[in-house]
């Protein structure tokens, strides 16, 4: 059995006077032990709310959520708060986007990481700050004694995060949940925090819950990826397989959106037209339609249900799959020398099988792909 | 090739010692920011003097605050009053008391009267503030209500013009130098109350206190080692621009005749209140202690503001 397993979560933000906004409308994965899992979107997605929903960290009031989330047999949505909040921390920890703003400016960096170890762990005095030394020590911080005193404001981007990364695996929880940890870094500290975070799960077989929206992340880190889209899971793959064959058009237009540099230059870059506001109600069809290269009238009958088109395990939640091999912008970039794109992490050349048996199919996307040049 | 190590060498020196040069905390900081503001250093300057005046003033003061230095001289003059002269060099006042020893001896009043007020306003205002603060981050339908309850107090002491309050208070406590202390301390309880709350309700919504929730961090813990501690910066930076206040406001109070019935202690709004009468003839007379409450004020306020910018995060480098 899954560590977690959240079932149909939804997020429903109410006001007075105002629409309900629903924010996740049916989310549904899994993360087992030691398993890093994807949750990628665009802003406005609903991962976010997510990650907040799943540490019940959403305002009390205005709120309402519904489904399950099953945390090693315990259900989060349910669980009191004082359960939730002896859960936090020492079983399932976050991690932010902004390191700067999630570490407290007046206190020492010391302060705030035995502040942890003694709410969980018992641990006072001395004993509590050999043990944070040790902890930013096992996170790469150099001269840990010192920084220990210092304030977050002294400490450079990279080792802030590393200092909450600290604090998070302070307790060795069983689930990780990173809210896009690298947004506000360098590239290359990106990089060195993500090595990081692998180490981590790979030593403690934390379970990892990584949500971005950046692809690259993704494609280094996740075993399994889920595309979330307006608040509902589109597409639900094994990491490899979704970068060879993103099958819903959402997470085909993502791939492909990509810039490459192999690719012939002066070539426009391929956006997924329209923003996340076009979007219908879930409940009168799929929410991506308006923005779909490939939507017919049957898009517009009720939720499209999850389907497997291409192979168990890999599912998607389209009427009318991209069926092609490969992303469609990368398709068709790749199409006068076919044999020259390397295996970069976005596209590769297994999964021709699929494509072979479904060759009317590409027809399908390719016309897409031309409509969509139209529209550019 | 040597002269390559060496380029290494004094390449390791220089990273090296800058690596040590950040060791200064957030206060540490603000220091360094306020030594280099000439308003603060001009702020300070004018405080410093003004205090050492107040505790030593009666020491060195010339003659007694209460001796009248009349030797008949005066009715020589077609003027009562003597003006600034040798012996007495802002001459006499209309009891022809040294007004130089009255200005020394009366700082002290002056100064007492300001930092007891403000120390009254800043300790009760802070508790209301801080308990509702407290109560609003620690969150629940309890916390809410009352925070609620209590600011609804606070918003009527508020409402209220504050030297009408201090009036008020001053009226039914009776007439005494402790009444002007109380009354004014009474008129900053609810700004520092709404300062500290504000505050903490605006450091409440911060991120770090997120990610403490996400670490299982307790509330009264986030609330009083976390939000507190934040939300500290202006209300000290009130606390040194209610000593202006008070300071102007003790005077208003003695002026309109509520503070200290034994008008032989000098205390500087007093004694602007003497000289009013005396207008016509001694106008210097009112001039005097209206500078020294004008400039107390000032060092005050400069100092305040300085520290404001001091703090203020949004400047920090």
């Amino acid at each position: 059995m899954a560590l977690l397993s959240v079932d149909e979560l939804t997020v429903t933000f109410t006001g007075r006077g105002r629409r309900d906004a629903k924010a996740v409308s049916g989310v549904s994965f899994d993360v087992d032990q030691g398993q890093v899992v994807g949750l990628v979107g665009e802003s406005g997605c609903g991962k976010s709310v997510t990650s907040l929903a799943l540490m019940g960290l959403l305002p009390s009031r205005g709120v309402k959520t519904g489904g399950r989330a099953d945390f090693d047999g315990t259900d989060l949505l349910t669980l009191s708060p004082k359960g939730m909040r002896d859960l936090r921390g020492s079983q399932m920890a976050m991690i932010f986007q902004d390191p700067l703003s999630s570490l407290n400016p007046v206190v020492p960096i010391g302060v705030q990481v035995t502040e942890i170890l003694a709410r969980h762990r018992g641990m006072k005095g001395e004993a509590a700050r050999r043990e944070a030394a040790s902890l930013l020590e096992r996170v790469g911080i150099p001269d840990p004694t010192r920084r220990l005193k210092e304030y977050p404001h002294q400490l450079s981007g990279g080792m802030r995060q590393r200092a909450l990364i600290a604090m998070a695996v302070a307790c060795a929880p069983r689930l990780l949940i990173a809210d896009e940890p690298t947004t506000a870094l360098d590239v290359t500290i990106q990089a060195q925090i993500l090595e990081l975070l692998k180490e981590l799960v790979d030593e403690e077989g934390t379970a990892l819950l990584m949500i971005t929206h950046d692809l690259g992340v993704v494609a280094g880190l996740c075993d399994q990826v889920n595309v979330l889209y307006a608040g509902k899971v589109v597409e639900s793959a094994e990491r490899r397989e979704l970068f060879d064959a993103p099958t819903h058009p959402y997470a085909n237009g993502l791939l492909g959106s990509i810039p490459r540099l192999d690719g012939p230059r002066g070539e426009p870059l391929r956006p997924v037209r329209g923003s996340i506001n076009d979007t219908i109600a879930w409940e009168d069809g799929c929410a991506f339609a308006p923005r779909c290269d490939h939507y017919t009238l049957e898009c517009l009958q009720g939720t499209p249900a999850l389907g497997e088109p291409r192979k168990p395990g890999h599912q998607v939640r389209c009427v009318n799959p991209v069926l092609s091999d490969g992303a469609a912008g990368l398709r068709e970039s790749a199409l006068p020398e076919p044999d020259e794109a390397p295996g970069t992490d976005t596209v590769g050349d297994d999964g021709s099988t699929e494509a072979a048996a479904v060759e009317k199919d590409a027809a399908v996307g390719t016309a897409g792909t031309a409509e969509k040049e139209a529209g550019a | 090739m040597s002269t390559k190590t060496d380029k290494i060498d004094r390449l390791a020196e220089l990273t090296a010692s800058t690596e040590t040069s950040t060791g200064a905390s957030l206060w540490v900081e603000a220091w360094r920011r306020l030594k280099s503001s000439k308003m603060a250093v001009i702020g300070a300057c004018i405080i410093g003097v003004f205090v050492v005046v107040a505790i030593v003033g009666p020491w060195v003061a010339p003659y007694s605050p209460t001796a009248q230095l009349w030797r008949g001289e005066v009715l020589t003059n077609q003027n009562v009053f003597v003006g600034p002269r040798a012996e007495n060099w802002l001459g006499l006042d209309h009891l022809a008391r040294d007004e130089f020893s009255r200005m020394l001896v009366g700082a002290r009043q002056t100064l007492l009267v300001g930092i007891v007020a403000t120390l009254l306003g800043f300790t009760v205002g802070a508790l209301v503030g801080g308990a509702s603060g407290a109560a609003l981050v620690l969150g629940g339908k309890v916390g809410r209500r009352i925070d609620t309850v209590v600011m609804r107090v606070i918003d009527m002491m508020l409402a209220l013009p504050s030297l009408l309050l201090a009036v008020s208070i001053a009226a039914v406590l009776g007439q005494s130098l402790t009444t002007v202390m109380i009354a004014v301390g009474v008129v900053q309880i609810p700004i520092f109350a709404r300062l500290l709350r504000g505050a903490m309700l605006a450091q409440g919504g911060s991120d770090y206190v997120l990610a403490a929730q996400a670490l299982g961090v307790r509330k009264r813990r986030i609330a009083l080692g976390h939000v507190l501690p934040n939300s500290l910066s202006p209300v000290i930076v009130q606390t040194t621009l209610s000593l202006a206040t008070a300071i102007i406001e003790a005077a208003a109070l003695s002026y309109l005749g509520l503070g200290n019935p034994d008008s032989a202690v000098p205390e500087w709004g007093v004694m602007l209140a003497q000289a009013q009468r005396y207008f016509d003839s001694a106008p210097m007379l009112a001039v005097y202690p209206a500078l020294g409450i004008i400039i107390t004020a000032l060092g005050f306020t400069l100092l305040g503001e300085a520290m404001r910018e001091a703090l203020d995060p949004k400047l920090r480098s």
